[in-house]
């Protein structure tokens, strides 16, 4: 769990401090999940259990992609549902036109999915991404809602509130499961992979830098648009993607299913329970919120009272844990270890008070300055 | 002709009761520096609240507003206390979660008390139609513009005639400068909380007396509501009232000329546009910096 | 031809005319020092020359091309760097991953590589040497002192070797001590053939470190000279003093 943001501030440096010494342990622990992930359906095999679980990766894969563009931006988007309902609607418009029939065929159009949700994000993210906080947000959410009209009104499309099938799959009892759990595996494989990629690229610097002061980074030459566009659209892909196996997996979708506006929100909510701008942090939070929210709608959905529920844990994490899992881990694991060794480690200075623009929170962490 | 005309006329009637909705949220914007997506929650509970009110009390719908209101102040002022001011880094973030989480509360506390059925206020007065000028105008509609003025006038006189309205203006502004001259921010925050839910009390007795309402009637009002007042410019009370009722206005005309399908999705258009021109919306004082 | 020449600059905001047809010219080479009033402009003058604002008229011309309608981006590519007047770096990212962001990579490929690059990030560190930060080299930018931080900007704006910085009121709020420091390295770098353009209100700091001053006043140049020049001009006394 330490492989995440903060952590790289030396790797580029090894065998000097904090990171290095992590590696292996990082190398283990991401295999262990890795292992863990392809064997769990096999020894859980109960569909009821590998529903949950292939829902829990099309959002930890979803979570993943938003914090691509989001975490690293620092830009909060509430309006990624387009590009899952712009998978969801590619993915069916391609088989029906194509008469692609169910099995593995239809999986094939999932990449063209992902394509086709990141020309949307071009329009969109050249609207929203000229304005910023609060108004970014809001437009995000105004955007979304223009989509689900869409989706609603052109019928010669999208068939209106009758929605559209997709392929019916031919695999039948235990093994229904395990075609769409193993190809989101795949997905949210490439997706922590871009996302660490990302974050250990100059590009991703470049993101981050944008999160804490985008003038300042023009300034230096970042060309923000651009930076900030080409990560949208990354974003988009995958989430667009998932949309497309999501799609296949229900069998039929409908404007409010495709482009669901409490979609928007789950995917925001687990990358800040786990850690916004953190790799492992979306995953964890869709580890821990998806199999919960399932099982809320499952049980209680019919009285509503499972939106109760939701919200009131919703409401519990972000006042609670505002930073995030990840990062409070970190620091109670780097705190632990700097008092073990025995360094003698300056104190971490208290939170400067932000003589920086007044758009800038605090820093998250002072890990790293205990670490130095 | 008389078509636009009316189109033009109803507008502005309902365009009125938009702006009384609108009002709240972007008074509480424009102090908190805080998005409140669960505004669109609050008028369907609103509405749900002079429902019950009628249905069980068989309290008239204008009068019920005088126990709603109060309710929904104290409300919003509680809910502001738990849930808002323990936000301290990244407020603006953490809020928009924190009230769409609420917003997916009431909804579902709905969904338990009132079921998904559509529900529509009635009174006497909601059936009736009377004539003005050339055309047949429903009562109602006058009645929720008329109360939507009134509300709106008073929400004029607290704001711009009275110590704690200068109070909410001076935080709008700058709030440190707020707290230099002594002002308690955190006390203003918590009222002016109150005061942007109160107006849904009364927002969603119009809005329900109108229009049937389900549980999930909030994410229709509150996208709506975001879009005013993205195109009024955020925290411009002035556009708000204008965006309010031009979008109602364009739909409406829409509506009644081309299709009542596609009304709505001019005005997102419309919004898309002026944003392309002016991303800090028609009225916005704070421009994003640098465009 | 001078290296910077802004001519006719002008610019309101709403009501108010914080430039009004001023021109300035800063010769190749030079420390050339902007001072004047609260309020004269200054300011708006660096953010019309770096890009941060267009100007409403008014041409700015760097090495004998127009730049009037690029963007900061652009203009920074072309080699002038600026700091501002209250500082402005990357308080969540460590200083060493600040002195990162301002170099330049060409092509996508590149940009996709990791940040760390080997000679880029010897010349991080040959920078944080010369501005004496690299015991903090690790730290979040957010925990550096005032002082501290205007260092880190000034060292990541040289970062890309720009033949032309712009200094925002480089020694407000930093102390004496640190000053000097900051002196020294002005004048190194001057040496090695980089101009500046400071605005400062500390006249002691700019009559010991310019060897030429203009003075703007509402949104104009009022005067130019050496500073033994301006310090003698009365009009310049009048400025400051009248109002």
């Amino acid at each position: 769990m330490a492989t995440v943001a903060h952590t790289q501030t030396s790797a580029g440096q090894p065998g000097r401090s904090g990171a290095g010494r992590w590696k292996p342990f990082q190398i283990v622990f991401w295999l262990a999940c890795l292992i863990a992930a392809i064997v769990f359906p096999l020894v859980f095999s109960s569909p009821a259990i590998t529903t949950i679980a292939f829902f829990t990766l099309v959002f930890a894969a979803a979570g993943t992609a938003w914090n691509i563009f989001c975490g690293y931006s620092g830009y909060i988007a509430l309006g990624h549902a387009v590009f899952f309902g712009s998978g969801c609607y590619t993915i069916a418009i391609l088989c029906a036109h194509w008469h692609i029939a169910g099995g593995w065929l239809p999986f094939a159009v999932v990449p063209l999915a992902g394509v086709a949700a990141a020309i949307v994000a071009v329009p969109f993210g050249v609207v929203a991404l000229r304005t910023r906080r609060h108004t970014f947000v809001v437009i995000t959410i105004a955007i979304f809602f223009i989509f689900q009209l869409l989706a609603y009104n052109l019928r010669g499309i999208t068939a209106g509130s009758s929605g559209l099938e997709l392929p019916i799959p031919p695999w039948s009892g235990y093994v229904f499961n395990l075609p769409f759990y193993y190809v989101i595996l795949v997905i949210l494989i490439l997706a922590v992979v871009t996302s660490w990629f990302v974050r250990h690229s100059k590009y991703g610097l470049e993101l981050l830098a944008i999160r804490d002061d985008e003038d300042r980074a023009r300034g230096l030459g970042v060309r923000t648009g651009l930076v900030k566009l080409s990560a949208f659209m990354l974003s988009a892909f995958f989430v667009g993607m998932c949309g497309a196996v999501w799609a296949y997996f229900v069998e039929s979708i409908y404007p409010n299913t495709a482009f669901d506006a409490q979609f928007d929100v789950l995917i925001a909510l687990m990358a800040f329970l786990g850690g916004l701008g953190t790799i492992a942090g979306p995953l964890l939070g869709a580890l821990i919120l998806q199999p919960v929210t399932q099982y809320l709608t499952i049980s209680i959905g019919q009285s509503g009272l499972n939106l109760v529920v939701e919200g009131v844990i919703f409401l519990a994490v972000i006042l609670l844990l505002p930073q995030g899992i990840v990062p409070a881990v970190r620091e109670l694991i780097f705190r632990r270890f700097a008092r073990r060794d025995a360094m003698p480690v300056a104190p971490a200075p208290p939170a400067p008070a932000a003589v920086a623009p007044a758009t800038e929170p605090n820093p998250p962490d002072s890990v790293a300055a205990e670490r130095s | 002709m008389s078509l636009v005309l009316q189109g033009i006329v109803t507008g502005i009637l309902t365009g009125g009761v938009y702006a009384l909705m609108a009002a709240g949220l972007t008074l509480i914007f424009g102090v908190m520096d805080i998005i409140n997506i669960a505004q669109g929650a609050f008028v369907i509970l609103g509405a749900y609240l002079s429902y019950w009110l009628s249905v069980h009390l068989h309290i008239d719908l204008f009068l019920g507003l005088f126990i709603t209101i109060p309710v929904m102040f104290v409300l919003g002022v509680i809910l502001e206390w738990l849930l808002i001011r323990p936000l301290k880094r990244d407020r603006t973030q953490l809020s928009i979660l924190v009230t769409y989480a609420l917003a997916i509360i009431i909804e579902g506390l709905l969904y338990f008390f009132f079921s998904a059925d559509n529900v529509k206020l009635f009174a006497w007065y909601t059936t009736q139609s009377i004539p003005v000028g050339p055309f047949y105008l429903p009562l109602i509609y006058l009645l929720a513009f008329a109360l939507s003025v009134v509300l709106l006038a008073a929400l004029y006189v607290l704001l711009y005639r009275t110590k704690f309205g200068r109070s909410v203006r001076a935080t709008t502004q700058n709030r440190a400068a707020a707290l230099l001259i002594g002002i308690d921010v955190e006390r203003v925050a918590a009222l002016t909380f109150g005061v942007g839910v109160a107006l849904t009390a009364a927002g969603g007795m119009a809005y329900g007396a109108t229009t049937p309402f389900t549980p999930n009637s909030h994410y229709d009002l509150i996208s709506r509501l975001l879009v005013i007042i993205i195109f009024a410019g955020m925290g411009s009370l002035g556009g708000a009232l204008i965006a309010s009722v031009g979008m109602l206005v364009i739909e409406n005309v829409t509506s009644l000329l081309w299709s009542p399908v596609w009304a709505s999705t001019v005005f997102y258009v419309l919004l898309v546009i002026i944003l392309l021109v002016r991303p800090q919306g028609l009225f916005g004082k704070f421009a994003t910096r640098n465009q | 031809m001078s290296l910077l020449q802004a001519t006719d600059i002008s610019k309101a905001f709403g009501g108010i005319q914080a430039l009004n047809a001023c021109s300035i010219a800063v010769e190749q080479g030079s420390i050339t020092g902007l001072i004047g009033p609260n309020g004269s402009g200054k300011t708006t003058l660096f953010n019309v020359i770096t890009g941060y604002e267009r100007p409403d008229t008014g041409t700015v011309q760097f090495k004998g091309a127009d730049i009037s309608k690029y963007g900061p981006d652009r203009i920074f590519g072309l080699g002038i760097g600026r700091t501002f007047q209250l500082t402005r770096i990357f308080p969540r990212l460590t200083v060493t991953e600040n002195m990162h962001v301002a170099i330049k990579r060409k092509g996508l490929a590149s940009l996709l590589g990791r940040w760390s690059a080997s000679s880029e990030h010897d010349r991080a560190l040959q920078l944080l040497q010369f501005v004496g930060l690299t015991h903090l080299k690790d730290a979040p930018a957010g925990s550096l002192s005032y002082g501290q931080r205007k260092l880190l900007e000034l060292a990541f704006i040289l970062v890309a070797e720009p033949q032309m910085v712009l200094l925002d009121e480089p020694a407000g709020g930093i102390n004496p001590t640190l000053i000097g420091q900051l002196v020294e390295r002005i004048r190194e770098l001057n040496r090695q053939g980089m101009t500046f353009l400071i605005v400062e209100h500390n006249m002691e700091f700019v009559m010991g470190l310019c060897n030429r001053v203009m003075v703007m006043h509402r949104g104009a140049k009022l005067a130019e000279g050496t500073p033994e020049d301006v310090r003698a001009n009365p009009a310049v006394l009048e400025a400051y003093l009248g109002d």
